[in-house]
């Protein structure tokens, strides 16, 4: 009884061993090509028509199974090595796609896993929260301290370094918070007031550190630090992290880029303040209105970073 | 009563503190969503007031600031799981800016200057005060986005075609409570103007 099972099992895997030889060797290299296009390298020549067929592929992203992607077109090369999928709609190459090939018969050939490298991915998240979703400009985050702060520039750099700063420590202690004590006992409705006690927490800290550790930079950065607490980027940071469920690199990744981000605006701000200074406005709009109306300038000019994909 | 109508006019947390301008600029597109976050701005706005003007005598100085944050978060999180249960479609609109009622200054700085030092009823009005007024102005901003921009208000069609389709673009919120303050200022140099002159 015992041997007979153990023949079925080796049976079994030897009938199975080719499939997987096959699935592992068919397909050499897939990569994402434009921004609709993936390309599949064959590692040996494949018959064409199975090729040319679009209903012989089916994709999805890994996180949403159901959602197949329209195939426009696949184009094989000359030689039948290589295969481009063209898509009807952009891919999101943020995230990992399933390619799986069938033959006729609808049995699969091979399934593989097309993914940008992880590096491209983290300064994704970096550009993408330094430019395309600037905090201030395209989620009009933290403007009070914005148009409090962007009055001149020496302000505006150590208020934008000392954020950068407190931004990632408190980040990274949410994440630990959020990670390890939050989500395993099922405390996700105390989000908000474990976050903004961490900021405040973070912030009470780095005040202490910088008072004995640097008296020189704390004399000249040290008032900004009560301003942080009271600005949205600092709060909104966690929470966005809690929401897409950022690992720690990519977490400090988004904290990274939100704070260069706000350095950036501010840093642009001040320097159209400084010489709007000079210039001859009328009365009505002295002051706030006119810091407004140029942050709406920005606003806009930074529109045109949308859709910006350089990894 | 004046303390009503001292927050609606003569302090208003928008146009005259300057102060919690992000959802003002972000996402007063429409009257409803600046009548949506009003509300729950207000809602915290009172009952933060009320519960520091209880305990003002019990809450050691030193540890003030502190206080007031949690007592405003633990508000955020009741508003922000109520809304989330009962109008999810209004709450998917305001996205994260109901989580970041917490860290809006107009309340700390109302908890900090009136309730830690009045009684529990003039609190209560003061707030109320507040909270209307930051309403009033988000939804003024979002009369003027969505009349100009898409030609309705609340939904209904008011002109039959859209007059500016920039007002309803994300960057227009700027152009806008620019435009809105440059206006205030207008008339209060005008009033002083004609004031001096007689």
């Amino acid at each position: 009884m015992h041997k007979q099972l153990k023949y079925w099992t080796l049976a079994l895997l030897f009938s199975l061993l080719p499939l997987c030889l096959q699935a592992a060797e068919l397909v050499s290299k897939q990569s994402f090509g434009a921004e609709n296009e993936i390309v599949l390298t064959f590692a040996a020549a494949i018959d064409k028509d199975t090729a040319k067929n679009t209903a012989s592929y089916k994709v999805f992203e890994e996180s949403d199974p159901d959602i197949i992607l329209e195939i426009k077109e696949a184009v094989v090369s000359q030689d039948g090595l290589q295969v481009s999928l063209l898509f009807t709609e952009p891919l999101n190459m943020a995230k990992a796609h399933v390619v799986s090939l069938r033959d006729e018969d609808g049995k699969e050939l091979a399934s593989l896993l097309v993914k940008k490298p992880y590096i491209g991915y983290l300064l994704s998240i970096l550009i993408s929260a330094l430019l395309v979703n600037n905090f201030v400009f395209t989620k009009y985050l933290g403007l009070c301290v914005f148009f409090g702060t962007s009055k001149r520039k020496t302000t505006a750099k150590g208020m934008g370094v000392v954020f950068t700063i407190v931004m990632v420590a408190s980040a990274i202690m949410s994440w630990f918070f959020y990670q390890f004590i939050l989500i395993p006992y099922n405390l996700n409705f105390l989000q908000i007031v474990v976050f903004i006690g961490l900021v405040s927490l973070t912030v009470q800290a780095v005040d202490t550190v910088l008072r004995k550790v640097n008296p020189v930079l704390f004399n000249s950065f040290g008032v900004y630090l009560v301003l942080v607490i009271a600005n949205c980027v600092i709060i909104a940071v966690p929470l966005i992290m809690a929401s897409n469920n950022y690992n720690i690199i990519e977490t400090f990744m988004l904290a990274l880029g939100a704070g260069g981000g706000f350095l950036l605006a501010l840093y642009l701000m001040s320097s159209v303040r400084e010489r709007l200074d000079l210039a001859n406005i009328p009365p009505t709009f002295k002051g706030l209105p006119i810091a407004f109306i140029v942050a709406g300038q920005f606003a806009m000019a930074f529109l045109g970073f949308s859709g910006l994909q350089l990894f | 009563m004046q303390l009503i109508s001292r927050g609606i006019l003569s302090e208003n947390p928008i146009f005259k503190l300057a102060l919690s301008m992000c959802p003002a600029v972000g996402i007063s597109t429409t009257v409803m969503n600046g009548l949506m976050l009003g509300i729950a701005v207000l809602f915290v706005q009172v009952f933060s007031s009320v519960t520091i003007s209880l305990f003002k005598n019990k809450i050691h100085p030193r540890i003030r600031i502190p206080s007031y944050t949690l007592t405003i978060a633990t508000w955020v999180t009741v508003i922000d799981l109520a809304l989330a249960a009962y109008m999810p479609e209004a709450y998917a609109k305001m996205g994260i800016f109901v989580k970041l009622i917490v860290a809006f200054a107009i309340i700390t700085m109302r908890l900090e200057m009136f309730a830690c030092k009045e009684s529990v009823k003039d609190s209560f009005w003061d707030g109320l005060g507040m909270g209307l007024g930051f309403l009033v102005g988000m939804m003024v901003i979002g009369l003027v986005r969505e009349l100009l921009g898409s030609g309705t208000i609340l939904g209904y069609d008011i002109l039959g075609f859209k007059p500016l389709l920039f007002f309803i673009l994300p960057s227009a919120g700027f152009f806008v409570v620019g435009l809105m303050m440059a206006f205030f200022n207008w008339i209060e140099i005008a009033y002083k103007r004609a004031k001096g002159l007689k």
